[in-house]
């Protein structure tokens, strides 16, 4: 006898499938045209994105997972922490908290319970997921610079005002909240910090500069920068070198025999820059992956990263292709772009509210907002709504709002859900207006 | 000895659960394992950085996945 009980979700999904393969809308033009997208789109991401903008974000993640004594950015947000100060440090600390989307809620419940209580804690809920680095790196490289920017400064100055409404709308409630002890990692302090800020400045030289893109004019600084950008790309390399073998007690001749490759393939090709980047990649992989100290903790925790994004990344541009197309094409998705353009075409309140408010709901896996946000845009959505749904997109989504709301309540979750969505929407018809 | 895991799912905290069992195992201790996953039971032990590992109550480990070598030295 079979258990229907148990077995009922598998023959579920293997109904569903059938029936899915049965009716494939092979040989129909939209849906063939849109396949072809798809693979077109994960094409350009591999081609233009995952190199010189994704592999580098993954070393700076994880360095700052490794490097960076959470603990001391947590002393800023503890129970007895300066009040204005906390809002300051909960905006901005995402860039070093929030590397792993899966460490923001744990952080926020944290604060409100056993740190600086509700304003700061929510500031941190509402720019964490927007504020770390491959979040920014990657919306700049795929969505341009001045959205990329938007992101980031809308989520920092937005949440600093998030945090203190909800502060004042709930400030009898949180008065009589008697805060818990906060367990933290005791870390010691290997080096100075400047030297730290060094190593950090020298990786996001790298990142910053392989990625600078063609400017339209001929002439000026940009074009000037971007003329010479594989040179001052070498010059961070070669800073970076000097400063693991310096300060991170990487062996000389190890640094030397990883750092060849590199170097002879720039000089054998040096039309195809690539070519040596991927070769620097692999000798510091090499050796740092060998070592045994804290380099070795860096690759592995880099490493970790690329593991759990690169899936999910590769996912969300196969569905966004296939849903919305890529962006060389006019309306090539499954999804017609006039109902894009007529949703959140433009710069209307409509436009924006609408896509505050799906951002809100809807689950984005970590960085799938960028070739999703591509997609749309392609198809007509507006600058003022793309940037509302950056905002409101990450922060928030059904299940999360699940688990804030056990944390803080029903009530306050509503409140804080309504202030994202009115907050995501004003940020949205701003930027809309000067973009 | 009860051996605690405090994380929401993240692949980080299922490293730590395998890391945890196979130390407890190499040590051969009697062992209980349980995973917390409610983030306010998580708030109870006060620890925000997760994953985290808790031998009978005491915390041990946060914001970190600890190695083989290293779980076992907090078992012992």
């Amino acid at each position: 006898m079979v258990e229907w009980k148990k077995e009922w979700k598998k023959l579920a999904w293997i109904v569903g499938a059938f029936l899915a393969c049965f009716y494939l809308p092979v040989g129909k033009v939209r849906f063939d045209t849109a396949i072809l997208e798809s693979l077109q789109l994960v094409k350009w991401y591999a081609q233009e994105h995952v190199l010189l903008c994704l592999i580098p974000a993954f070393f700076i993640a994880g360095a700052i997972a490794v490097f960076v004594s959470q603990a001391s950015v947590m002393k800023y947000l503890g129970a007895k922490a300066n009040k204005v100060l906390a809002y300051g440090v909960a905006s901005v600390s995402g860039t070093i908290l929030a590397v792993c989307s899966c460490t923001v809620l744990p952080l926020f419940a944290g604060i409100y319970r056993m740190g600086a209580g509700l304003g700061p804690a929510t500031a941190f809920l509402y720019s964490g997921p927007a504020i770390n680095v491959l979040a920014i790196a990657l919306t700049a490289r795929v969505l341009g610079v001045k959205l990329g920017i938007a992101r980031a400064v809308g989520a920092i100055v937005f949440s600093v005002v998030i945090g203190l409404l909800m502060h004042f709308i709930f400030r009898k409630e949180e008065a009589e909240k008697a805060a818990a002890q906060m367990a933290m990692p005791e870390t010691e302090v290997k080096r100075p910090l400047w030297q730290n800020a060094v190593y950090f400045l020298t990786m996001v030289g790298i990142l910053v500069f392989a990625n600078w893109g063609k400017p339209m004019h001929d002439t000026g600084l940009w074009h000037a920068i971007y003329a010479s950008k594989w040179i001052v790309t070498s010059l961070f390399s070669v800073g970076l070198g000097i400063i693991l073998v310096v300060w991170f007690e990487m062996k000389w001749w190890k640094m030397l025999l990883a750092a060849l490759p590199a170097v002879v393939l720039a000089l054998l090709f040096p039309q195809v820059p690539m070519i040596a980047f991927a070769a620097g990649v692999v000798g510091l992989s090499t050796i740092t992956s060998t070592s045994k100290d804290e380099s070795g903790e860096w690759f592995s925790s880099s490493w970790g990263f690329a593991k759990q994004i690169l899936p999910l990344l590769f996912g969300g541009v196969i569905v966004a292709g296939l849903l919305l197309g890529s962006p060389e094409s006019t309306d090539g998705g499954l999804i017609p772009s006039a109902w894009v353009s007529k949703l959140v075409g433009g710069n209307s309140l409509w436009a924006n509210l609408f896509a505050s408010v799906v951002g809100a709901f809807m689950y984005f896996a970590t960085l799938t907002e960028v070739p999703i946000l591509q997609g749309l845009i392609g198809n007509g959505m507006g600058q003022g709504p793309a940037l509302a749904l950056l905002l409101a997109g990450p922060a928030l989504s059904l299940p999360n709002m699940l688990v804030i709301r056990s944390v803080m309540g029903t009530k306050k979750t509503v409140v804080f859900v309504s202030l994202v969505v009115v907050m995501a929407t004003i940020s949205g018809m701003l930027f809309g207006a000067f973009a | 000895m009860k051996i605690q895991i405090l994380g929401t799912g993240c692949p980080k905290c299922k490293q730590l659960m395998d890391n945890a069992e196979e130390a407890a195992n190499m040590l051969g201790v009697e062992h209980e394992l349980e995973k917390v996953t409610n983030i306010n039971e998580i708030m109870k032990f006060g620890v925000m950085l997760t994953p985290a590992l808790a031998v009978d109550g005491e915390v041990k480990v946060v914001g970190k996945v600890p190695t083989i070598e290293e779980v076992k030295g907090m078992l012992q």
